[in-house]
């Protein structure tokens, strides 16, 4: 791919699959301590070289990406137990919905035995989840259950919106001695955008004012940071500067940013794909009532996916996922 | 190979030393206020722990479960800080955060205990797998009841051990019962072992009370995964003497049957064994009883005078800085 110059740095274009192989690729070739494993993830059924692990099995061979049989629990117990092994694995689960096959490796075992050996021992682990509704595979492929992990103490949520930031942050991911959660939306995939070539991490724990505006807040993540930007255009047109403040993790939350932010605007929208009830949106809300009640001007409002699974007819899911519409209008209520 | 002489006297130490850690144990738990929370015995079982743990290097790993004090004594662990862990002491193996049922005692490779039933076999095989990537002359034994041969897990693991090979040795404590289900009452085939063969790796029955036999067959399925032949499920036929956990009144466990058992205690065995061969006297065996016993007393008296955890210390430990 042809490179630009940008700043300092040189930029490529590519989707974020592309942009998590480039930092799985630069991860393993630094720390051979790092392997792969998941379904599909050498020789796999989605042979695109938009998927973030083509191309790695070929590179690093059979050792170091393995293709595990249809078993979630076996393939998150792995990382766990390789992680205690003192190897730090990066193992895949195909799609959200299936994380509940791996959870009780994930929230009884890694979240929980450094906690129980009193400090002793550590996971480094990453577990990356495919996620996200849109492609008419219905309610058991699509379905975002990143609330419930932010619910564990003990595990990194991380869910980053930008190709950019998927590189930057999944680095830091690999890097961390504790477990990490990278929740990848598939449709950003085939959104290619602008990635620095160089080797770069961006900190867990840190959100990012993806648009700077005074008017209103928009807090949100993965794939509904775009959502968040076509509506925040679209009020720029009638005035409405709307800030929009991209968490990428959600657990450590960067409620600093946050509340900066609804500290000058006074209102606060959070956006979300997952459904409503029990969806991270109350957590963001619960921190700006008791940290910024007195600083809002209106109400907060919640613009989420509704409280049912995620259908599969195309007019049915595209129901179901916010658009830019939802958020414009949740806007225009409070300003 | 033969069992020799200073093996069979070390099994029989760290069984005497555990019995009477639980045997103690059961004493506190019927006075008040000692003991905090629950607690699960594996008195009678004694020889699964001492036989296998002998045939451990100090570079294999174990991963147990929530009846785990034979297996971590047995392997070496510090009965003053597991005794400190089990009362909830600062001082305790895992500064209080963990109590008697998931010990952690990473100084002994014990390095994964889980109370979740089932959870240990996954982690077993990622141990096992970090092993065989990095080469190393070790493997894992993962120590886990009949009843935890019910769980997903123990298809999931044995199947991705057997595929890849991986140098795990499962020992299946079988102690006839899962929680109140007897044997017969939760598992449709005689013997767990023939499990083995749906997962690609052999599968021996051993008397669990016996703790050379233990030994020999552990033995065994450690040279084969250090040979690249792959894991080994060992099901050890044993019996569970007390309930469940103290405070269980085991009204499902005939009288006669746990009688029956009591009969063939292990310590008892291999005590005979030795004196009969002449390699243990009268007053060895009260030497070693005394001594276990003396150890156990310090233990207590350790974990007695050991200060509690300030209430804070609760936020610590969650993270790696």
């Amino acid at each position: 791919m042809s490179g630009s110059r940008e700043g300092e740095m040189t930029m490529q274009t590519l989707g974020m699959g592309q942009a998590v192989n480039q930092a799985l690729r630069e991860e393993m070739a630094r720390d051979s301590r790092i392997f792969l494993a998941g379904e599909g993830i050498g020789v796999g059924i989605h042979d695109s070289p938009m998927m973030p692990t083509a191309g790695l099995l070929e590179a690093f061979g059979p050792g170091r990406v393995k293709d595990t049989p249809v078993s979630e629990a076996a393939i998150a117990g792995l990382a766990v137990g390789a992680a205690a092994g003192g190897l730090r694995p990066v193992v895949e689960v195909m799609f959200n919905p299936f994380f509940t096959l791996a959870s009780d490796m994930i929230i009884n075992h890694a979240a929980k035995l450094r906690y129980l050996s009193g400090g002793k021992t550590r996971f480094p682990l990453v577990v990356r989840i495919k996620s996200g509704a849109g492609f008419g595979a219905g309610c058991q492929h699509s379905h975002n259950l990143e609330a419930w992990v932010a619910h564990c103490p003990g595990l990194k949520v991380v869910m980053p919106a930008t190709p950019a930031d998927a590189k930057g942050l999944l680095k830091s991911a690999i890097r961390d001695d504790n477990p990490v959660i990278f929740i990848e939306d598939m449709g950003l995939y085939f959104a290619p955008d602008a990635v620095p070539e160089d080797d770069y991490t961006i900190p867990i724990g840190k959100a990012d004012i993806k648009r700077a505006g005074t008017d209103v807040t928009v807090v949100t993540w993965s794939k509904m940071l775009g959502v968040a930007m076509q509506a925040a255009e679209q009020l720029a047109g009638e005035g409405v500067d709307v800030e929009v403040v991209d968490l990428r993790t959600l657990t450590p939350l960067d409620s600093e940013t946050i509340l900066a932010s609804v500290r000058k605007t006074g209102r606060l929208v959070v956006l979300h794909e997952a459904t409503r009830t029990g969806g991270f949106a109350g957590e963001v809300a619960a921190v700006v009532m008791e940290q910024a009640f007195t600083d809002l001007k209106a109400p907060l409002r919640r613009v989420t996916g509704p409280d049912i699974p995620v259908p599969a007819s195309p007019p049915l899911e595209q129901f179901y996922i916010p658009d830019a519409g939802q958020v414009v209008a949740a806007i225009r209520e409070i300003v | 190979m033969t069992v020799s002489t200073q093996q069979r006297l070390e099994m029989l130490r760290t069984m005497l030393l555990a019995r009477r850690f639980e045997e103690t144990l059961t004493e506190l738990c019927q006075q008040p206020d000692k003991i905090h929370g629950m607690m699960i015995l594996a008195t009678g079982q004694e020889a699964v722990g001492s036989g296998a743990c002998a045939a451990l290097s100090p570079a294999d790993v174990i991963v147990t479960n929530h009846r785990s004090h034979h297996h971590l004594l047995a392997r070496g662990a510090d009965p003053k800080a597991l005794m400190a862990e089990i009362f909830g002491r600062r001082t305790g193996c895992n500064k209080g955060k963990s109590g008697t049922l998931h010990l952690a005692v990473p100084e002994v490779n014990a390095l994964c205990t889980t109370t979740v039933v089932g959870g240990g076999f996954p982690i077993a095989t990622g141990l096992g797998f970090a092993q065989q990537y990095r080469g190393e002359t070790a493997v894992t034994a993962c120590f886990f009841g009949d009843g935890a041969t019910s769980e997903g897990s123990f298809h999931e693991a044995l199947n991705l051990a057997g595929l890849w090979r991986l140098p795990v040795v499962f020992v299946c404590e079988n102690n006839r019962y899962a929680a109140a289900q007897g044997y017969d009452e939760h598992t449709p085939i005689e013997s767990l072992a023939t499990r083995a063969d749906a997962y690609g790796m052999p599968g021996e029955q051993v008397d669990g009370n016996d703790a050379p036999a233990v030994f020999e067959v552990t033995r065994r399925a450690r040279e084969r995964a250090l040979a690249g032949e792959g894991p080994t499920l060992i099901e050890c036929m044993t019996y569970r003497w007390r309930g469940h956990g103290e405070g269980d009144p085991q009204r499902y466990q005939p009288a006669e049957e746990i009688a029956a058992w009591k009969a063939r205690c292990p310590i008892e065995r291999l005590s005979e064994t030795l004196r009969a061969r002449g390699e243990l006297s009268d007053a060895e065996l009260d030497d070693l009883r005394a001594s276990t016993a003396a150890v156990v007393a310090e233990a207590v008296r350790f974990a007695e005078e050991s200060p509690w955890p300030e209430p804070r210390e609760a936020l610590d430990d969650v993270w790696v800085a």
